[in-house]
């Protein structure tokens, strides 16, 4: 299917909410992506399991800091020269880019490459969420290597990073952002049509959209936004979503550790007797927790949004006094192996918890 | 003494003020030509008090003459538009998601330049002085009188901007320049918005200073005047006639600022009971808490922030059914004095509601003794109930606040609200955006991003408060009387090395 330009906001709203509090607003990249399409470009969205298993798929992304992205907007060049880099590099060209990261803006940045490029993007990605870390990927867990890994900047410099292990491949990766001036572009994980269908989170691109379809039309048809999403999201991959705590933020701790955002807001329940749900958060959402006891914890998603308008809110804007919601989403099966556990479950953020999936 | 004065679409309001309080006040009609509604407020202000024109030491106006102006997309200039970002930023061009009618109005003459700061200060590209000469050129041959010039990260470094705009007036020497570095705030695409808001308001705002000079010439009165800008603070009357934008969201700022003045306290909440909704926010130290959300002019995403308020559908003229279980939302509005029961209406309505109970005074209480005691009791209940959870949703604080109630359905309310310590209603509360105006302070500004390590914090700090301090001293406050409103720090996440935004502001009194 095609993407249409009025789908552009919805997408960007419902990757925000599997953002789970981080990814960065996707505010620049749903701009770029409207840009595209109003200067007559194409967006096709196609079904990961329609791919041709020989066909060469390479994912694209942003990162860095989004607080740099909104003062300095890319060029749009910066991605495509990261894939046409690992392209280079492997003498083959891609016959479709896909996201990394659903959550947040790295929903658009394939959605502008593929406008530019003419080639699809696939309906799919490598954390079904928010994760903080090139290494935190499905693709990695069933067995794809993260490297070439194409890194540009809007002056023109690339970067190739070739490493056998995936946390190096992190930590390279994020030194080269810092020199770029705190913002990269990148493409990585290239695999075949058969490893895309066998290790990505799939349909989450079209998820996204309709997330933020149900948001933005709930209030317009006096439904209620969260039992809407509840209904949703219980007959996809998802199965179960629901509305774990509801109240006012009376507290938000936020400090700053080695480019981690880190901290706890704490939310009351409706008196002042009530009971207090504490979340915190590593960029994204880790755990929530309510008298000692885990109402939802990473991997599955946890989001805090406004009470009133169903808008997903992120950790740099939380403050005291916001009437909130929060939900959780438990995630597809694929992001519950063990291995993947290990990758970004609990202990992957320093959790002393065992992953409890939510019921 | 002062003078405040608030000339709004459809009002102009003027007060005068001494240490005590409201001397005498006006409220006259807008005229078309600004200055001679001001002329006709003040004298009879000044009237009212049986003060003399010796008397008065400065005037303060507050305006949104240039909000409207981009609303109704009037007395708007063509702009050249200079954007030093390239070889970034190009994917959205200037411009993108403005609505197409002020599109037609302003843009057409863009330039993207190579140029603009990293976020650590370095050189994306050193600045392209010949494209910005040919850009000039370009603007001269168009006939465009005024440019705006936007470099990414300027609110660190305003360096490139200034010497662009020096190349730009060398060659096209009348050509009015407004640079983003002086409207603060990160966000490249908010902050160009509003320069070029600004820069296409360049004509209407010499007019609408000439103006407030000619009223205040006409009058006699020889002192300063200082005008109200969005965050409550007051600037010169030359720093309006270069960046009027800086006047957007004045108006909510200055109403809820004056209404706790004439209360005599700092830290309040404030509700402003209308015919048909009630506007709820909260103020710490004088000042309104800001919204997170940036304010949105005629369909342009501005840089400018607005008073968090809360707007519920409690008003004077809300309908009451279901026996007094339903109040509103819907509401008799600005017929209240036609529709209402106790004006001889046929309309069962919050403030019918009020006289029945025998709390409020108007109309004729005989046309309302029908309404049963149960109804009364019933509607009271619903009305309170709406006020407390919007009150509590508001208040960010734990302690409680005194409540403020102004605005003309404020005689609804006769019960202790939850939550709050204290219901007080300030006298002229119907002239609080004037008296706003005129008790308002200087300030000044600075945003940094600085990498924190644990031996140099305080040393960062100090730099950006000082310099925030010396910005309010420059705009006018007497230095003993400086101090610092507001300090945050932001870190920027997914960066190691503990990037960090750092912004202060500083307000000081002036000195009257």
């Amino acid at each position: 299917m095609d993407l249409k330009i009025e789908d552009v906001d919805d997408l960007c709203m419902g990757a925000s909410f599997l953002g789970a509090g981080g990814g960065g607003d996707p505010y620049i990249g749903g701009l770029m992506v409207k840009q595209a399409l109003s200067e007559g470009k194409r967006i096709e969205i196609i079904d990961p399991d329609t791919l041709d298993d020989g066909g060469l798929i390479i994912p694209t992304a942003m990162m860095g800091a989004p607080t740099v992205l909104l003062e300095k907007i890319p060029s749009g060049e910066e991605p495509i020269r990261a894939l046409r880099a690992v392209e280079a590099h492997l003498g083959r060209t891609a016959d479709a880019t896909m996201p990394t990261e659903v959550g947040g803006i790295n929903s658009t940045i394939p959605l502008f490459v593929a406008a530019q490029l003419g080639i699809p993007v696939i309906d799919a990605d490598g954390q079904g969420r928010a994760f903080p870390e090139l290494q935190m990927e499905t693709f990695a867990i069933g067995g794809v290597k993260g490297t070439p890994l194409g890194i540009s900047d809007e002056k023109g410099d690339v970067a190739v990073v070739l490493t056998d292990d995936n946390h190096r491949m992190e930590r390279i990766a994020r030194g080269i952002t810092i020199r770029f001036g705190g913002t990269a572009y990148f493409a990585n994980y290239p695999m075949t049509g058969a490893e895309v269908k066998r290790t990505a989170v799939k349909h989450t691109l079209t998820l996204a959209r309709e997330i933020g379809r149900i948001i933005r039309t709930s209030r317009m048809k006096k439904l209620d936004p969260f039992q809407e999403l509840t209904v949703f999201l219980a007959t996809t991959h998802y199965s179960v979503a629901r509305k774990i705590f509801e109240g006012k933020i009376i507290d938000v701790d936020r400090q700053t550790s080695e480019g981690f955002t880190v901290g706890d807001v704490s939310i009351q329940g409706p008196d002042s007797h009530s009971d207090i749900c504490k979340v915190t958060f590593q960029n994204e959402n880790l755990i929530a927790r309510k008298d000692g006891s885990v109402l939802a914890i990473v991997p599955d998603i946890i989001t805090i949004m406004d009470a009133e308008t169903a808008v997903p809110i992120t950790n740099e804007t939380l403050r005291y006094g916001q009437r909130v919601v929060v939900m959780a989403v438990g995630v597809p099966d694929i992001m519950k192996s063990p291995a993947a556990l290990q990758q970004f479950g609990p202990s992957a953020f320093g959790l002393k918890e065992a992953y409890v999936p939510l019921l | 003494m002062k003078i405040g004065v608030d000339v709004g679409g459809t009002n102009t309001d003027a007060v005068v003020l001494d240490a005590a309080g409201v001397v005498g006040w006006k409220k006259t009609p807008t005229t078309a030509d600004v200055y001679s509604g001001i002329v006709t407020a003040i004298t009879a202000a000044i009237d009212a008090g049986g003060v003399s024109l010796g008397d008065i030491d400065c005037v303060m106006i507050g305006t949104t003459q240039f909000t409207n102006a981009v609303i109704e997309r009037k007395s708007l200039l063509p702009v050249g538009i200079v954007r030093l970002a390239l070889p970034a930023a190009s994917a959205i061009p200037p411009l993108t998601d403005w609505p197409d009618d002020l599109v037609k109005v302003i843009g057409g003459n863009v330039h993207q330049i190579h140029g603009g700061y990293e976020f650590d200060g370095r050189e994306i590209a050193p600045l392209d002085e010949r494209a910005v000469a040919r850009a000039a050129q370009s603007m001269a041959k168009a006939g465009i009188r005024t440019v705006a010039v936007t470099s990414v990260f300027s609110p660190i470094n305003g360096d490139m901007e200034r010497r662009a705009a020096e190349i730009i007036q060398n060659e096209v020497p009348d050509i009015a320049v407004s640079l983003s570095c002086e409207l603060g705030q990160f966000g490249l695409l908010p902050r160009e918005n509003s320069t070029i808001i600004n820069a296409s308001l360049a004509v209407l705002a010499r007019r609408v200073v000439d103006a407030f000079k000619r009223a205040l010439h006409e009058l006699g009165l020889d002192v300063p005047l200082f005008i109200s800008q969005n965050d409550g603070t007051l600037m010169r009357a030359k720093t309006v006639e270069r960046y009027p934008v800086l006047t957007f969201a004045s108006g909510p700022t200055n109403s809820m600022r004056g209404a706790v003045h004439l209360a005599g306290i700092g830290d309040a909440m404030v509700v402003d009971i209308g015919g048909t909704t009630s506007d709820i926010g909260m103020l710490r130290n004088g000042f309104p808490r800001q919204s997170t959300h940036f304010v949105d002019v005629g369909g342009v995403k501005t840089n400018f922030r607005m008073p968090d308020v809360l707007a519920v559908g409690l008003g004077g003229g809300g309908i009451i059914r279901n026996d007094g279980r339903s109040v509103g939302p819907d509401s008799v509005g600005f017929e209240l004095t036609n529709r209402a029961l106790c004006f001889g209406g046929d309309t069962l309505t919050a403030t019918d509601i009020a006289v029945a109970g025998g709390w409020a005074d108007v109309g004729d209480p005989a046309l309302v003794r029908s309404v049963p005691k149960d109804t009364i009791a019933k509607a009271r209940e619903q009305m309170r109930r709406v006020l407390d959870i919007a009150v509590e949703r508001m208040k960010t604080e734990p302690k409680d606040l005194p409540l403020l109630v102004v605005g003309g359905g404020s005689i609804l309310v006769d019960w202790p609200v939850k939550s709050v310590s204290d219901v007080i209603r300030p006298e002229f509360s119907s002239v609080a955006n004037a008296v706003g105006a005129a008790i308002a302070q200087v300030s000044g500004e600075c945003e940094r991003v600085v990498s924190i390590s644990p031996g140099n914090r305080d040393s960062v700090l100090d730099d950006v408060r000082d310099e925030a301090r010396n910005k309010a001293i420059e705009a006018g406050a007497t230095p003993d009387s400086v101090e610092i409103l507001e300090l945050e720090q932001v870190p920027i996440s997914y960066l190691p090395g503990n990037p960090t935004r750092i912004r202060a502001k500083a307000v000081g009194d002036l000195p009257i």
